[in-house]
């Protein structure tokens, strides 16, 4: 199956000469959820951006459904729906107004039922009738994706939905996202937070200064994250580990003085106790035993600072 | 064509304009009215007919297309700046809509508003003169295109404007010395020939001229060419919107 979205040499130099896109490549396969975890100013605001067609690329191409999205971009954006980072909402509208003005917008018949089903499902159905300046920031926001899900995309974008909002509705938004996925709807969505991509992603993928540095499957990042470190300090520096427990897992640190442990904690035995049992019988004295966890936000932190390397 | 898109942006501007529907009149009815008593009748009264009609009625046209011609402008250029301004436009840029259809919707429900106002404001000119129209249907189609012509160069305006104050200067600046140079208190043929000749340069003039011959079978200029003229206007207002959208000047980064 061909990626429902394809974007290929995606170059954006702003007015100034900026660059915020330096040549991005990024596919995504029909009914995936993608997770884009990025420090401010990386450029997830502006990729949305280009791909939905509010700003200009400098160069490259960008398909959605198979569509170029300058070329034939009446069908592309017929199936994009884009929930903004800012609050972009005209305040003396009335929530369901607004809603029905979305769907009427992207060439859609008037369809109550299904604005009714939108409203209710963000809560906002009792709100329907009051101006948009009433609501709290977090409701703001709910009036935004509902716009955005009026017009029945089948690629929805969500950028920083969950920045400053409410615990409840941040639940509310992962059900939603969870049932859209159901519907087969495809979702990309921008986070500072990297329980959220942890918590809803099919994928994850990194952006920083304007390059994709790492997409890869959600699973197979955890592997990586699942490794952990034991680390055996000793009272006594010794240089060498011991024959008896010589194994790939075991290292020394560099001046002697710690025996490093790498282990799975998702395995069925750790292998500690076993650890610490050699470790007695081979005469070595503990001073104390620390353990360290490999996390996304390590790789990403990493990640993110190769990147800034001149 | 969306014309779904077109209709649902047209019907939300109209929601707009029907919230504050009497603010909307209550100031181009009082300002008319005011204009009548004071040129009207404190003036005109001195002043002897003019190409064969009194003042109070010569006024008439002129009057209808200085509300018709601002109330375009203001409410085009406000219409576009307002999403332009706090952001709603992200959503008319990320639709399938195309330029045409967004003006059309934009551009018709300016037009619609200054049309009702003009249609109010003869209606107030009949309570203070007495005239009549001699060709209604060529008034009507004068007064369509003008509410057109002006929304067209009003959402440019608001469009190229980057805040409030370049928003209200340059109808200000602009469009009310043009107007009130375009003979709509005056014929053409009474001022001085070098001012007569400036005034050729004036869209306005055409406007008006036409205008008022749909009144009283008297104009400034050929109808002819008032038609062409404000044809070749509304021309250049399309041109301009269409690079604007091509080029996104000013709207897309
Ligand atoms: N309109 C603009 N003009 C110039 N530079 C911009 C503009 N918008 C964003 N940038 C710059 O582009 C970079 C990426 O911004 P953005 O896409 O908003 O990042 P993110 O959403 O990841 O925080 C930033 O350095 C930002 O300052
Ligand atoms: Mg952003």
């Amino acid at each position: 199956m061909p990626p429902i979205v394809e974007i290929s040499a995606l170059r954006k130099a702003y007015a100034g000469g900026f660059e915020a896109l330096k040549g991005v490549d990024l596919q995504i396969a029909e009914g995936e959820i993608l997770a884009l975890l990025g420090p401010n100013g990386a450029g997830k605001t502006t990729l949305i951006s280009t791909v939905c067609g509010i700003t200009t690329a400098t160069s490259g191409t960008v398909r959605v459904g198979g569509h170029d999205t300058v070329t034939d971009f009446r069908a592309a954006r017929a199936m994009i729906g884009l929930v903004p980072q800012e609050i972009n909402l005209e305040p003396f509208e009335k929530v369901q107004s607004t809603v029905k003005f979305s769907r009427g917008l992207f060439g859609k018949p008037a369809n109550p039922a299904l604005i009714e089903k939108i409203l209710r499902q963000l809560s906002l159905w009792d709100k329907r009738d009051s101006q948009i300046r009433e609501l709290s920031g977090g409701m703001k926001r709910r009036v935004l994706i509902a716009k955005a899900l009026s017009h029945e995309p089948r690629v929805l974008f969500l950028d920083e939905p969950t920045a400053g909002v409410d615990v409840e509705l941040r639940r509310d938004m992962w059900e939603i996202v969870a049932e859209l996925k159901r519907d087969g709807v495809t979702i990309i969505l921008t986070t500072h937070y990297i329980e959220e991509a942890e918590a809803i992603a099919d994928r994850i993928g990194v952006i920083a200064h304007g390059e994709i540095l790492l997409v890869e499957d959600k699973a197979k990042l955890m592997a990586r994250m699942g490794k952990k470190e034991l680390e055996v300090q000793l009272s006594e520096p010794i240089i060498e580990i011991p024959a008896s427990l010589a194994s790939d897992a075991l290292r020394l640190n560099d001046d002697g003085t710690a025996l490093i442990y790498s282990y799975d904690t998702r395995g069925e035995r750790t292998g500690i106790t076993k650890l610490l049992a050699e470790v007695a019988a081979a005469g070595l004295i503990l001073r104390d035993v620390v353990t360290r966890q490999s996390s996304l936000e390590d790789i990403f932190v990493d990640l993110v600072h190769e990147g800034e390397a001149p | 064509m969306n014309w779904t898109a077109v209709k649902s942006i047209y019907l939300f501007e109209m929601a707009r304009f029907f919230r504050t529907i009497t603010q909307s009149f209550i100031s181009p009815v009082l300002s008319t009215s005011l204009y009548f008593v004071v040129f009207g009748a404190a003036i005109g009264s001195r002043i002897q007919e003019v190409e064969g009609v009194s003042y109070g009625a010569f006024i008439v046209p002129g009057l209808i297309m200085l509300s018709v011609i601002t109330q375009s402008i203001s409410n085009a250029s406000f219409g576009i700046y307002f999403p332009k301004c706090i952001g709603t436009i992200f959503e008319l840029l990320s639709a399938p809509v195309n330029f045409l259809e967004i003006v059309m919707g934009y551009v018709g429900a300016a037009a619609t508003k200054a049309l009702f106002i003009g249609v109010i404001i003869l209606a107030t000119a009949f309570a203070f003169v007495d005239f009549e129209i001699q060709y209604p249907l060529a008034m009507v189609g004068f007064l369509v295109l003008t509410c057109i012509s002006f929304s067209l160069m009003g959402f440019i305006i608001g469009i190229w404007a980057g805040n409030f104050e370049q928003l209200q200067l340059v109808p200000l600046l602009i469009i009310t010395p043009l107007v009130f140079l375009g003979g709509s208190f005056y014929s053409i043929s009474m001022l001085p020939p070098v001012w007569q000749i400036i005034s050729h340069f004036n869209p306005v003039v055409y406007l008006i001229s036409g205008f008022r011959w749909s009144f009283f079978g008297a104009a400034d200029v050929p109808i002819g060419i008032s038609l062409l003229a404000i044809g070749l206007f509304t021309a250049l207002c399309i041109a301009v919107i269409w690079w604007i959208f091509k080029t996104g000047w000013r709207i897309r980064q």
